[in-house]
């Protein structure tokens, strides 16, 4: 195996491009090393991008924030004006590992690893966030969902880097929340979770949502329909019924020893339901 | 293979090492440094033996690549004494026989260093939170746990 660790993404990507064997860019390692060592991946070729300039700044514009490929998910919690915009993205991503996982871990790492239990993962997808890829061909925007392919598969070409997420800007009124369920209560893997993303009026009537579920099908999957339960109402019980019930009929999860089909389904709705609910009171409703 | 050239900082002191592209700082601290403090207990992060610190960021070797330090600073348990010295955290260990086996301490002391680092205050909470990443066979956890409190305590008042 060759490192290399190059100083512009520019030739990262024709470091990628050209290799002929088994390349992997490599961000926290924190699922690119355990699988090294396990002996599941042999590269030939790794590319530390961590040296590339920018990569780890979090910039806030006019149009949203832009968060570096290589920003560890301590470093998320550590930035205030994101964690006040971005709660559920933020929690989302805190809950990966533990504080040693934390101080390596990426977003976009864990959007690459392809887990459709990825804990990173739902709330950029409920906040519509868009990765920056840069590749052999140039640079395309594309949403984070179209990115996951199936378990462990990606959209990316050979050559392609993700160099940063997009946020958007958050309208008033607005918030978000990620939770999930694990049977341990930390250093677990999500057995089922649920992200919402809110947009109220100033009455408290919601205007615009996302909702989307994690470890229930072969990727996360948008549930247009538990949004729609939400849009026009207050959250109250009868939308909440709604929400919950169309999140278990978009479920098409494993059955095995961690979440039978029927726990997975059920706690789906109950998961989404709660985070509507913390979402909602975060983006001002009462 | 290859062999990658690094220079790094360690505990303060400048280190050069030549390691295989592949191969864990931890492997390179223990096998090539002779810096044995800290420990392999699983390879794959989940049980915080190996935890150092990279540039201020509480990480675990086994999942860095040697390669990767490169004009880095790291921190190790053998940087944690001063001399005969003992860090409060240490001497608290002791004193709370928060140690059995004593494989795990390393990684402890490291991860509760960094965790007082950040917040001297800290609750049973978030003392609990902050060190789920380190696994111990042989205490039950509670006089890890009491040794931290006395820890921030005694360096709260200091
Ligand atoms: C002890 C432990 C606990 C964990 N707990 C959780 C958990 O609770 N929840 C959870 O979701 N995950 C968990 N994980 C998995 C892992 O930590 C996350 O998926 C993490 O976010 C991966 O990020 P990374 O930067 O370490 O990725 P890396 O290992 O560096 O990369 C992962 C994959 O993405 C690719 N990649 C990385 N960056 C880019 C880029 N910029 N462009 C293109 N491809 C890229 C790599 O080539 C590789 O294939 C855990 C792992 C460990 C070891
Ligand atoms: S040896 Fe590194 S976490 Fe267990
Ligand atoms: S003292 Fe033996 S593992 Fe902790």
């Amino acid at each position: 195996m060759r490192y290399e660790a190059p100083e512009t993404l520019k030739s990262a990507v024709t470091l990628l491009a050209k290799e002929k064997g088994l390349a992997f860019v490599l961000a926290g390692g924190t699922d690119l090393l355990v699988k090294m060592k396990g002996g599941f991946l042999e590269p030939d070729l790794v590319v530390d991008i961590k040296r590339i300039k920018g990569v780890f700044d979090i910039t806030k514009s006019a149009t949203g924030f832009r968060i570096g490929a290589a920003v560890p998910g301590v470093a998320l919690g550590e930035n205030a004006a994101l964690v006040k915009a971005w709660p559920g993205v933020v929690e989302g991503a805190n809950l990966i590992g533990s504080k040693q996982v934390q101080g390596r871990c990426t977003m976009v790492g864990n959007l690459c690893n392809g887990s459709p239990a990825a804990d990173g993962v739902p709330a950029l997808i409920a906040g519509n966030a868009k990765v920056v890829i840069s590749g052999p061909k140039g640079k395309r925007t594309i949403p984070v969902e179209q990115v996951p392919v199936s378990p462990g598969r990606i959209s990316l070409k050979k050559g392609e880097i993700i160099e940063a997420i997009l946020l958007p800007k958050r309208p008033a009124n607005s918030s978000d929340a990620y939770l999930r369920f694990i049977p341990r209560t930390e250093m677990d893997i999500a057995v089922v979770s649920a992200a919402v993303n809110l947009t109220l009026d100033g009455k408290g009537t919601v205007k615009d949502a996302r909702v989307v579920l994690g470890a229930v099908a072969p990727t996360i999957i948008v549930v247009p329909a538990a949004a729609k339960a939400l849009i026009g109402s207050k959250l109250d019980a009868a939308a909440l019924e709604k929400l919950a019930a169309a999140c278990s009929a978009a479920c098409k999860p494993i059955d095995d020893k961690r979440g039978t089909i029927e726990f997975r389904t059920k706690v789906a709705g109950v998961l989404a339901r709660r985070a509507a609910e913390i979402a909602y009171k975060r983006a001002g409703g009462k | 293979m290859s062999g990658v050239h690094v220079t790094t900082t360690i505990n303060g002191d400048a280190v050069e090492f030549v390691c295989n592209a592949d191969e864990p700082l931890l492997d390179v601290l223990r096998n090539r440094l002779g810096m044995t403090g800290a420990k392999e207990g699983c390879g794959t992060g989940d049980c915080g033996a190996c935890s150092v610190t990279v540039n201020g960021r509480l990480v675990c070797s086994c999942l860095v690549l040697g390669a990767e330090v490169q004009g880095a600073k790291v921190g190790t348990i053998e940087g944690m004494a001063k001399g005969d010295q003992l860090h409060p955290l240490q001497k608290n260990f002791i004193a709370h026989a928060a140690l059995q086996c004593g494989i795990c301490t390393p990684g402890f002391l490291i991860a509760a260093k960094a965790l007082l680092d950040k917040n001297p205050d800290p609750s049973e909470e978030e003392i609990r939170f902050g060190l789920a990443g380190n696994l111990c066979r042989c205490t039950g956890y509670d006089k890890i746990v009491r040794a931290v409190q006395a820890t921030a305590k005694e360096m709260r008042g200091a």
